[in-house]
């Protein structure tokens, strides 16, 4: 194994007791970079040099017989919509190809404050709209399982970069499912926390009132360690929620016995592959096995999930993306001098096809005549997915579902079909509409390709999803398997 | 048809977007699609039912209004495509 693959816990103990140089772990990580990055693409930008500065310094605190931190010195990927001081934040979007933010994200504060290593800035579907990765202004991210295929999306870039050895863990933003459905269909451990748990201060604002940012790892130990650096109330983000965050590693007891398990049956409809719910409902009797307890239930609302989620995401993104107007920051197209053709022609040249679908449909579901149809409906349908999780909760613990209805799919086989592509994310979306947490973690493969098992928890008890989730760990390999990237790929 | 060329238009206008006739023609037919497909939502009965705008449940957050520095002039200009005198400059907006 080499440096590069190892956990954070690993790492960092190698590092605090001195026997590996904070240095060598960011040589190595650069190395395996350098071998794969150009089958994988994961990268938009890279930031060696910070990292090896970072690490120095880490370096000389250990020599100096200093206490690190349980993250100090271990390489982070960070998703390119996740602000970054003086390091390019371009949200995979021509118009910001060259945006240097002037301050960093809270969770990027608090990463640097615990020692983190900040690799570079992972490639992502424009503006983390899409699922695929493949709507990046300027390429996609091939799965590290196989090349031909999509690494899911919009957090493609972050889930590909830690399934294929060229981070130790990354941060994505998971809106419909943009953190979990990559980390699904990359093999690895994905987490969208519970709204409000992280700070979005410095998160590029895709949709408000769903964005969350969480940890991509290759194990649950690793996620709760990164869990425990980034929840918590910021007086930055006035939707950060007022509760303070256990210590995550304290659910990772290995024990679910009496756990109550609900299996939703509306996850397991048609479109869903039979080798994905296969794996699904083998990881649930893996879990019975190891004494939790599990009925089917139902959440008769999820079909209608999909429809509100498209129209509050893309209402609330219409609104959030009118920023990019050409004045303060970013792209600027004067075409004569008329401040709206300024405005039209910047947007034009600076948005992608799929950003500007978007923007028409929620300008169009916000306006008059249209809004109780559209918006306040897919409101009061939001209600109705929320009851029915809330219903489940009182019975059940843990919900558990798959993550993604299907594997990783070829790069361009949805492109033209904008349906499909939507639907990749109908068990996530539910997720986000209600504000809870969720998490994927590696639980089968079909055709040498990941599958993902989705644990859905109660409002802030993302703790309970850690305790399963390390407890399935625990008691299967899927976790320890790693793609072939050493010869020519698939 | 849910919504024809000359709503896109106008919608595009809202939005501040420019659109060739390429685009026009494309985004008529996708949002024709997806609009048909979120029909679906007018079967269901939400009589009485309030809408979620927020999924947590939050009272409003205040803070005490009180200064304290943030980002210097040259770091809020810093990423500008135009400035002068130390503002953003934009084209012309009022006549001569």
């Amino acid at each position: 194994m080499g440096l590069y693959d190892m956990p954070i816990n690993n790492l960092n103990k190698l590092i605090a007791s001195g026997a590996v140089q904070a240095t060598e772990v960011v040589e190595d990580v650069f190395d395996r970079i350098e071998q794969v990055e150009g089958k994988v693409r994961a990268y938009l930008t890279l930031n060696k040099e910070a990292a090896l500065q970072q690490a120095r310094r880490i370096d000389e605190q250990v020599a100096h017989g200093e206490e690190i931190d349980p993250l100090a010195g271990v390489p982070v990927a960070l998703k390119d919509n996740i602000c970054t001081k003086g390091l390019r934040t371009t949200c995979a979007s021509r118009f910001l190809e060259s945006f240097q933010p002037p301050y960093d994200a809270t969770v990027v504060e608090r990463l640097r404050a615990r020692g983190a290593v900040i690799l570079g800035k992972t490639n992502m579907d424009e503006f983390a709209m899409g699922s695929s990765c493949e709507n990046s202004a300027f390429f996609p991210t091939h799965n590290p399982w196989d090349l031909q295929r999509v690494p899911g999306g919009s957090s493609g870039g972050s889930a590909a970069a830690v399934a294929a050895g060229e981070a130790v863990y990354a941060l994505g933003s998971d809106t419909g499912g943009s953190v979990r459905q990559p980390a699904a269909l990359c093999g690895v451990v994905g987490m969208k926390p519970t709204y409000g748990f992280v700070s979005r201060f410095g998160v590029v604002a895709f949709a408000s009132s769903l964005d969350q940012i969480g940890p991509v790892t290759r194990n649950v130990q690793d996620c709760a360690l990164v869990m425990n650096a980034i929840c918590g109330r910021d007086p930055l983000d006035s939707t950060s929620a007022d509760i303070a965050p256990p210590d995550f590693t304290s659910f990772l007891t290995g024990n679910v016995k009496g756990l109550r398990l609900g299996v939703p049956k509306e996850y397991f409809a048609a479109g869903t592959d039979p080798a994905v719910a296969d794996a699904v409902r083998a990881a649930v009797d893996k879990l019975c096995e190891l004494g939790a307890v599990a009925e089917e239930c139902s959440l008769p609302h999820t079909e209608y999930g999909l429809s509100a989620y498209y129209i509050i995401a893309t209402a609330e993104a219409s609104s959030n993306l009118a920023r990019y107007d050409g004045v303060c920051y970013g792209r600027r197209d004067e075409v004569r001098a008329d401040l709206l053709e300024m405005y039209l022609h910047t947007r034009k040249n600076g948005f992608g096809p799929e950003v500007k679908r978007r923007i028409m449909l929620g300008t169009y579901a916000l306006g008059s005549g249209y809004y109780e149809a559209y918006y306040l409906k897919a409101q009061k349908v939001r209600t109705l997915i929320r009851r029915d999780f809330e219903q489940a909760f009182q019975k059940y613990d843990v919900l558990v579902a798959p993550t993604s209805p299907t594997t990783a799919f070829k790069i361009g086989e949805r492109t033209e079909d904008l349906l499909a592509m939507y639907m990749t994310d109908v068990c996530t979306l539910p997720v986000n509409l209600a504000g809870l947490p969720g998490i994927s973690i590696p639980c089968g493969f079909k055709d040498g390709l990941p599958i993902g098992l989705q644990l859905i928890g109660r409002q802030f008890d993302d703790g309970r999803l850690l305790q399963a989730a390390y407890a399935f760990e625990q008691n299967t390999d899927f976790h320890q398997r790693r793609p072939q990237l050493d010869g020519t790929g698939r | 048809m849910k919504i024809a060329v000359t709503e896109v238009e106008y919608v595009a206008h809202l939005a501040r977007l420019a659109l060739d006739e390429e685009e026009k023609v494309g985004f008529t037919r996708q949002l024709n699609d997806i609009l048909t497909h979120m029909d679906r939502l007018s079967r269901l009965d939400t009589e009485g039912v309030p809408p979620t705008y927020h999924a947590i449940d939050m009272k409003n957050v205040f803070r005490a209004d009180q200064t304290r520095t943030w980002l210097s002039r040259a770091e809020a200009l810093a990423n500008a495509p135009d400035q002068e005198n130390g503002c953003v400059k934009v084209p012309r907006v009022v006549e001569e």
